[in-house]
């Protein structure tokens, strides 16, 4: 019966193989879509200039990353988590529970959310307020709170032209929406006066009143795409009068298909960004394991080497990609050096 | 006697009266006729459903291959580099250790240089400064250029002739892809740079030719989609496909000759045989799941390693090999086996001498099959870690190959369809269709080892 000891043979040395495997040699970083760019090209050049093997990056979006990670301290468990927002609260306790207390925080720069339409058809000049009174589940007509109305963009504002009303919002798993809802809708909200009627209606409860700010419509207007941008691009070029919330760098890639629209009259770019002149910005983080530093070979090394001048600086690959770079670098920069943690140096 | 001496039309008429189906068989009765046109209607619906498929297999076919024969084309520049001995090797050593401290951002300007003196020796007038006449290769060339020196430090300060890739934008040009007016918002390439890719053309330096990198070469990060390549996770494919191989053919060819010819019919092995009909039919992602929770967090093995996901695919294709082995054994006929028995074979001599050779090309019909469903599975791979950017390192060894990160061809598809950059949707479809010439290539061996060796009784 040889296939019987062939069979024997394999499972014996697979089982070898895999007590052997047990040192890993390569940065395991997983995390936020829209960091994973950034991170795969600063993992190639690092592969590249560095004896060490290329890190690996996975997908799969913050929350999921950042999971991940607090998942305990190990070799089975990842180095780096990507983030396209903060680390909460919840987050740093479900780590210190699985004993991964000692985390540092890099913020490698910022990323612009863009507004997009198909390119032959109406272009915009958006205002947060705009966006409020076309997705809010509940906005201020006449005095009182009704149920949104608005069919048209001509119905929102005037000087838009009579387009009805489509819109392709990140799914609630994306740390976008997260922005999305702070920056538009939150803002919008505010300035429409709904968020005031709203807290009083909630007894003067803000939370509550932030909270029913950005329940979006469901009445099939706004549609929440929870795969990734190139959904949104294919949904946009399928349904011409539907505009899209995009990545800058994803935009910037595809000028083709797509225009951008203004937000309160300032055209999302690099520059306008930096300056903070474009309101819906954020900033993007990784966060490092630092039990694992030592641990697996290269881990520091990586780290230093993303947010290094040359990288992360305001002439490297990641702003040629559509990273807008953070002044304060060098500020980041001596956080990786000394592996300061969260929390101060305990 | 009235009977005989009725008349021809009384026969008829007595004929006709007790039954409306008696008539002539030249002449079809309305029923008839509406039988027949009952079958032709359906064979009507039978062609209008055959059309239907190849019409979309045709479709899908066309799709594939015009959306997907760009990537297998690149463009290229030639290009003559002075390697500064300055700027390399300060030292003037040449210590391999010196010389690697120089980064591939040490090595830019280098590229920047040559392509001016390329332009100036051309001949062609431009306003454009050296980083953005650099613009038009891609930044995979510093890598290139990198990695000639260290394999070859002895020629730093001699000039040497290069072939580098070109970025994502000027190959999309070259092959219609791109053009001037779907440019004009791009800040990745201006039109002053495409006059000088026209110059270029012009005098041959920059060409477009068949990709071998793209079947042979590693992923690539976003910012360089003309240098990635499926070769990699093609060898991660390979590697899965032998440990599912490895495993799940004497595993799934034991348990099905067991239950087949051995095991005692009873509601035990009832039982078994319901579950592995079911088995086949869990949808693959929850087999991906399971390996999560099975070889990773509780055996430990390593994440996003081949070993793990063949483990993963032998789950599912284990149950797609025991039914088709079983069909197999089950056609050989009893007397095969009492003729074995009846010379005086044990029962194991008589499944291993006789049954098993004759039933082995339906088991490996059945093999093959299940191995080109594994070898298209994507969802299982998603939650242990093969999908994203990992196909970077080629393995070196064995072990490498199964432990090592790597990613697996769906997967890698997967993942260049997302991507931002349309250069890399191309090599998505490109992708595909190597995909599909294995598929295919595994279907007919399937198909050829069934019709020369199936016997049947």
């Amino acid at each position: 019966m040889s296939f019987v000891k062939y069979t024997v043979s394999a499972l014996a040395v697979s089982a070898a193989f895999a007590t052997a495997a047990s040192a890993r040699d390569q940065v395991q970083v997983a995390g936020s879509s829209t960091v994973l760019p950034y991170a795969s090209i600063v993992a190639e050049a690092f592969g590249e200039n560095f004896d060490f093997p290329t890190p690996v990056v996975e997908s799969g979006g913050s929350s999921a990353g950042l999971k991940r990670f607090c998942e305990g301290v190990g070799e089975n468990t990842i180095d780096i988590a990507n983030a396209s927002r903060q680390i909460k609260e919840k987050e740093l306790q479900a780590c210190a529970d699985n004993g991964v207390s000692d985390i540092i925080e890099v913020q490698i720069g910022y990323d612009g959310i863009v507004f997009a339409s198909d390119i032959n058809g109406n272009g915009f000049a958006f205002s947060p307020e705009d966006w409020f009174l076309a997705l809010s589940d509940e906005i201020v007509v006449d005095g009182a709170l009704v149920a949104n109305p608005n069919k048209s963009w001509a119905d929102v504002n005037a000087a838009f032209p009579d387009q009805s009303i489509q819109a392709f919002v990140p799914g609630t798993k994306h740390g976008t929406r997260e922005v999305f809802e702070d920056k538009v809708i939150l803002a919008g909200c505010e300035a429409t006066g709904a968020f005031d009627m709203l807290k009083e209606a909630n007894g003067g409860d803000k939370k509550a009143a932030e909270k029913a700010c950005i329940r979006l419509r469901t009445d099939g207007v706004s549609v929440d795409i929870d795969g990734d941008y190139t959904e949104t691009l294919a949904r946009i070029e399928s349904n011409k009068d539907g505009i899209g919330v995009f990545g800058l760098a994803f935009y910037e890639n595809n000028t083709d298909k797509l225009q951008v629209a203004t937000m309160s009259d300032v055209v999302p770019s690099t520059e306008s960004i930096a300056t903070g002149e474009y309101p819906v910005s954020r900033p993007l983080f990784f966060y490092v394991k630092k039990a694992h530093i030592g641990v697996i070979p290269g881990l520091k090394e990586f780290a230093e080497f993303f947010v290094a001048d040359e990288v992360a600086g305001p002439d490297g690959p990641l702003a040629e990609y559509g990273l807008v770079s953070d002044p304060e670098l060098s500020k980041t920069q001596a956080v990786v050096s000394d592996e300061a943690i969260i929390g101060g140096n305990s | 006697m009235s009977d005989i001496s009725q008349t021809p039309s009384q026969i008829a008429t007595a004929g006709k009266a007790p039954s409306k189906h008696a008539g002539s068989l030249l002449a079809q009765s309305p029923h008839t006729k509406k039988r027949n046109a009952a079958e032709r209607r359906f064979r009507a619906y039978g062609m209008a459903a055959i059309g239907v498929g190849l019409l979309m297999l045709l479709i899908l076919v066309t799709t594939i291959v015009g959306r997907g024969t760009g990537a297998f084309q690149q463009t290229y520049v030639t290009l003559n580099v002075e390697l500064v001995e300055k700027k390399l090797d300060k030292s003037g050593t040449r210590d391999l250790a010196a010389i690697k401290k120089v980064t591939t951002f040490g090595y830019a300007p280098l590229i920047r240089d040559a392509v001016a003196a390329k332009v100036a020796e051309l001949g062609i007038e431009t306003d454009l400064k050296p980083k953005a006449l650099a613009g038009i290769l891609s930044k995979d060339a510093a890598a290139t250029l990198r990695a000639f020196v260290l394999e070859n430090p002895d020629q730093i300060g001699e000039t040497v002739e290069f072939r580098f890739l070109t970025s994502s934008r000027v190959d999309g040009y070259m092959k219609g892809r791109v053009s001037r007016d779907s440019i004009a918002n791009d800040k990745n390439i201006s039109p002053e740079q495409l006059d000088i890719v026209d110059a270029m053309v012009g005098a041959g330096t920059l060409e477009t030719v068949f990709n071998l990198d793209f079947i042979t070469g590693a992923d690539a990060s976003d910012a360089r989609p003309e240098a990635a390549g499926m070769g990699v996770s093609m060898l991660g494919s390979l590697f899965m496909m032998l440990v599912v191989l490895a495993l799940a053919l004497p595993i799934g060819v034991a348990a099905s000759i067991y239950l087949e010819e051995f095991a005692p019919k009873n509601w035990l092995t009832d039982i078994i045989e319901v579950n592995i009909s079911n088995l086949a039919a869990v949808p693959s992602i929850v087999f991906g799941i399971l390996g999560l929770a099975v070889f990773i967090n509780y055996m430990h093995l390593p994440m996003s390693a081949p070993l793990v996901g063949g483990l993963v695919l032998t789950l599912m294709t284990l149950p797609t090999i025991i039914i088709s082995t079983r069909a197999a054994l089950k056609a050989v006929p009893p007397s095969i086996r009492d003729a074995a028995l009846g010379v005086g074979a044990s029962r194991m001599q008589a499944v291993f001498h006789h049954v098993l050779p004759l039933a082995a090309p339906g088991i490996l019909t059945g093999t093959i099959i299940g191995l080109a469903q594994a070898l298209g599975e994507t969802a299982p791979l998603l939650l242990i870690g093969m999908v994203g950017f990992i196909a970077s390192n080629a393995p070196e060894t064995l072990a490498d190959g199964l432990l090592s990160p790597n990613s697996a061809m769906p997967a890698q598809i997967y993942e260049w369809a997302k991507r931002a950059d349309p250069a890399f949707y191309e090599r998505a479809w490109g992708g595909i269709i190597i995909l599909l010439i294995f598929l295919v290539t595994m279907n007919t061996i399937a198909v050829i080892l069934r019709r020369r060796f199936e016997r049947r009784w």
